[in-house]
């Protein structure tokens, strides 16, 4: 019999934001060492009450907004409750009654996934194990995620994989969440049913997995299990919650404990309810960035090529300086290959990643522009570019104090022609012979004689309009 | 009397009950679960009193959480005769100016009326909650002891205001003057609140209803029948959110943690049993049960509608009259009994107090009755005490 398998997902996501989701601790940043990003709200001491970030409701908000979502105008929080060192109020504040966003929709490939909700919370910390003592680690309390519960609607691994890269780009590219390791998280709740039926079959759920080579893993073994549950009766599937072990590449059963839980949610009258008004969605509205298709459409449309749109939309840093760069009036496709080329080898040799670009929108436009402008040759430009990301320089003082804007005229570029030719006759021999590649030769020691100054367009044309007499 | 689990200073004006921290003062609300926790900042009302020079002369005894009668089930006060709250006895004495309390199940507005001295529990929202050991969020409120009405303006006017430290502060000003002028006014007594009481409490409102009508108020007797139903909500409401906050005392952060454990289950369980005393232990378990997955709908999601419907007859009420006077209690002395039979005895005491909390209106006990009022009725209920109170006797 043919099998159909059937998955939905809930999906953590840690919000880039400046402070944590209830206290003014530093949230997105990495503390350095356990505990130096605690206060006494997010360690669980007496007296302290929670008060709202709003920029957490801002990132849930734009999240729902690409995700299709009916934004809640009014959205409350609840508390779940249950026992565990790194849960220092031993409970948990997220929502349960009135979640932010409800009812999306998100296509992958030719698959409607239907987003059930989205929810925000807050983290809990880490426990720290030492021989026969056990630390507790409050840094990671109170880290602002959103949980994003998607429907029943995923028919294979690939989908799932898919839907997640697409979450994590739409996010990076929408300053949602940096989505580096970890930072995304998911629970796979996954069935089989005999293709055709209608009737959900046993459902498992597995648990914490982030990594997206692994959720594939996960997913294709557990349905197998629950394939050979049915077809010869293995075992006897029940509705549990389970962990995959990385190395077995296995699911195992965890504690009916940690399943079975009953965590008396309730509502949590610390938070007033919140009202997002027309006012408010309308300024969160305007501030959310284009939904990557429409910016990749864009791209595609200056020029860009498909390779440099994919580097683009997965970096929301970068896709932003080309986006300023373009409003400051340099051309589309010019301005990613200076970005992705230029800049990006630059980093390179220093052992440096493209996100670690340090550069304004302001100094690159004018790099770039002064090459647009025939003002200074590309090559300049290059070394212009590498002064202002290493050393910080000015653009247009270094240009400056360089002479790299000499003007060369036609005529001082035809005396170094006429010069080079007498001082190398045996490579206009070869060229006026039918080597073509010669002229590359001559032009490199033009070039060298120029100083770098000229314009290599001009040079090439006087150049070749001179071999041919 | 033992009047402070910790004293802080011999010239200190106001006292603070030990369920409001005080920075770097051991703060226990009265448990052995929190014994030796010195918190890291003091509550928004302490702060702003010593910032318009107030000393706070010490940590006055509470009993366990404020979840008792009066105060007599504190892990730090003496097995006592006479069972009186500590603040109210203080404030009586003349040591102190004015106590702070917090009222979250009524154990300071029946302390100050068998104490026979001032406590007003004031709007929700109005006082921040920032510092206080929270034990029902949704109904707990800081209030003030004083001999009388002028001292308790003088505090409120200091502590009240917004704090954007507590999302639950308003954004508003209030007015805490005795007019002085109660005349006109019009008062009702519930009488199924009446019926409560013994025959001297009685004896007191009606006392106290003569003394009204000489000032040109108008009081009258009517029923009110939601306060049974008010105050089991209230119970069930105040015992799941006491639950969830007193979850925290576990033992593995700070306060008390028992010995001889040998994995964090028996850690939790041994330093709980340990540190609560048993009417804790009672409402612990009793909030837990209301939570609970099968009896939610029938028991914490009704409370909250009957919330709503108390508040909506109340206010319809609120329409007619200026006040509701009531006993604070059932009698006018406690005596000592069993902490077996605690969590009972609160539950029915509590029916005299619960309204306010569960709705959020505020109330004012004054010789030895307590007079409620609408949302922001502070002025009007200091001005009718206030009228009685320069009678003397
Ligand atoms: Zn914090």
């Amino acid at each position: 019999m043919n099998y159909e398998l059937v998955i939905g997902l809930e999906t953590h996501v840690e919000l880039n934001t400046q402070s944590k989701i209830f206290c003014s601790c530093g949230g997105h940043s990495s503390p350095k060492e356990a505990n130096d990003c605690v206060c006494p709200a997010c360690s669980g001491m007496p007296g302290m009450l929670p008060v709202m970030n709003k920029r957490v409701v801002e990132l849930a908000v734009t999240a729902g907004l690409m995700l299709n979502c009916e934004i809640s105008r009014y959205t409350t929080f609840d508390k779940k409750n249950y026992y565990y060192p790194d849960l220092p109020c031993a409970y948990q504040i997220t929502q349960l009654n009135h979640p932010i966003c409800t009812n999306g929709l998100v296509s992958v490939g030719k698959r409607d996934i239907r987003i059930k909700q989205i929810h925000m919370e807050e983290d809990a910390g880490k426990l720290v194990h030492e021989g026969k003592f056990s630390f507790v680690d409050f840094n990671r309390t109170s880290v602002p995620l959103i949980e994003i519960v998607t429907q029943p609607d995923f028919r294979s691994a690939e989908e799932v994989v898919a839907y997640l890269t697409k979450l994590k780009s739409m996010f990076r590219s929408g300053g949602i969440s940096e989505c580096e390791e970890g930072a995304m998280r998911c629970d796979i709740n996954i069935s089989v049913r005999p293709e055709g039926s209608e009737e959900y079959g046993v459902r498992t759920k597995i648990k914490n997995m982030s990594s997206l080579e692994a959720i594939e893993r996960a997913i294709r073994y557990e349905a197998q299990r629950h394939i050979d549950a049915l077809e010869f009766e293995t075992e006897e599937l029940v509705q549990e919650t389970r962990r995959f072990d990385d190395v077995s590449g296995k699911t195992f059963a965890m504690r009916n404990k940690e399943t079975e839980a009953d965590y008396r949610y309730f509502p949590d009258a610390n938070l007033m309810p919140i009202i997002i008004d027309d006012e408010w969605l309308e300024q969160i509205k305007s501030a959310k960035p284009v939904a990557i298709d429409e910016k990749a459409d864009a791209y595609r449309e200056a020029g860009i090529s498909e390779k440099e749109i994919e580097m683009l939309i997965g970096n929301f840093k970068i896709s932003k300086l080309l986006d300023d760069v373009i409003s400051l009036g340099c051309n589309a496709k010019d301005s990613a290959a200076w970005i992705l080329t230029d800049c990006a080898g630059i980093l390179r040799k220093d052992g440096l990643l493209l996100s670690d670009l340090d550069i304004t929108p302001e100094a690159l436009s004018l790099v770039i522009k002064q090459v647009a402008e025939g003002k200074i040759n590309r090559a300049a430009g290059k070394k212009v570019l590498i002064a202002v990301i290493e050393d910080k320089v000015d653009p247009m003082e270094f240009i400056k104090k360089n002479s790299l804007d000499a003007k060369v005229d036609e005529g001082a570029i035809t005396a170094v022609i006429a010069k080079v030719i007498e001082a190398n006759p045996t490579a206009v021999a070869d060229y006026k012979g039918g080597k073509e590649k010669a002229l590359q030769a001559i032009f490199g020691a033009c070039m060298r004689e120029l100083k770098g100054a000229g314009d290599p367009a001009t040079l090439k044309s006087l150049l070749e309009k001179k071999l041919k007499d | 009397m033992k009047y402070y689990a910790t004293k802080i200073s011999n010239n200190g004006n106001i006292a603070v009950d030990d369920t409001i921290l005080v920075k770097g003062v051991q703060t226990a609300a009265g448990s052995r679960i929190l014994k030796g926790f010195k918190p890291l900042f003091s509550a928004e009302a302490v702060t702003r009193l010593e910032a318009k020079g107030y000393t706070v002369s010490g940590k006055t005894n509470v009993g366990e959480f404020a979840l008792d009668l009066v105060g007599e089930f504190s892990y730090y006060g003496e097995a006592e005769d006479t069972i009186k709250g500590a603040a109210a006895e203080l404030v009586k004495s003349g040591e102190v100016k004015a106590a702070l309390g917090v009222d979250v199940n009524g154990s300071t507005r029946r302390a100050a009326a068998i104490s026979g001295v001032d406590f007003l529990k004031p709007t929700y929202g109005t006082v921040s909650r920032y510092g206080i050991i929270s034990t029902a969020a949704s109904g707990e409120q800081l209030g003030v002891y004083a001999a009388d009405t002028s001292k308790i303006k003088e505090v409120m006017d200091v502590i009240s205001g917004h704090d954007e430290k507590d999302g639950t502060s308003l954004k508003k000003e209030y007015d805490y003057t005795d007019t002085d002028d109660a005349h006109g006014k019009k008062v009702c007594i519930i009488k199924e609140l009446l019926e409560k009481a013994d025959d001297e409490t009685k004896a007191l409102i009606n006392s106290y209803a003569e003394k009204l009508r000489k000032n040109g108020v108008e009081v009258e007797e009517i029923s009110f029948d939601l306060c049974e139903v008010a105050n089991t909500a209230w119970q069930i409401l105040y015992s799941a959110e006491t639950c969830n906050n007193l979850s925290r005392y576990d033992g593995v952060k700070y306060g008390y943690r028992a010995e001889g454990y040998k994995n964090i289950d028996e850690l939790y369980v041994k330093s709980r049993t340990e540190g609560f005393n048993f009417l804790t232990k009672a409402v612990i378990l009793y909030g837990s049960d209301v939570l609970s997955k099968n009896r939610y709908d029938d028991c914490y999601g009704k409370s909250l509608k009957v919330r709503r419907v108390v508040y909506e007859k109340f206010e319809e009420l609120m329409k007619q009259y200026d006040a509701v006077l009531t006993p604070a209690c059932s009698k006018k002395e406690f005596t000592a009994y069993s902490i077996d039979d605690a969590f009972v005895k609160v539950f029915e005491e509590s029916i005299f107090t619960a309204i306010p909390n569960l709705i959020g209106t505020p109330a004012l006990v004054s010789g030895s009755v307590q007079l409620m009022g609408t949302h922001f009725a502070e002025s009007t209920l200091l001005s009718l005490a206030g009228s009685v109170e320069r009678m003397g006797e």
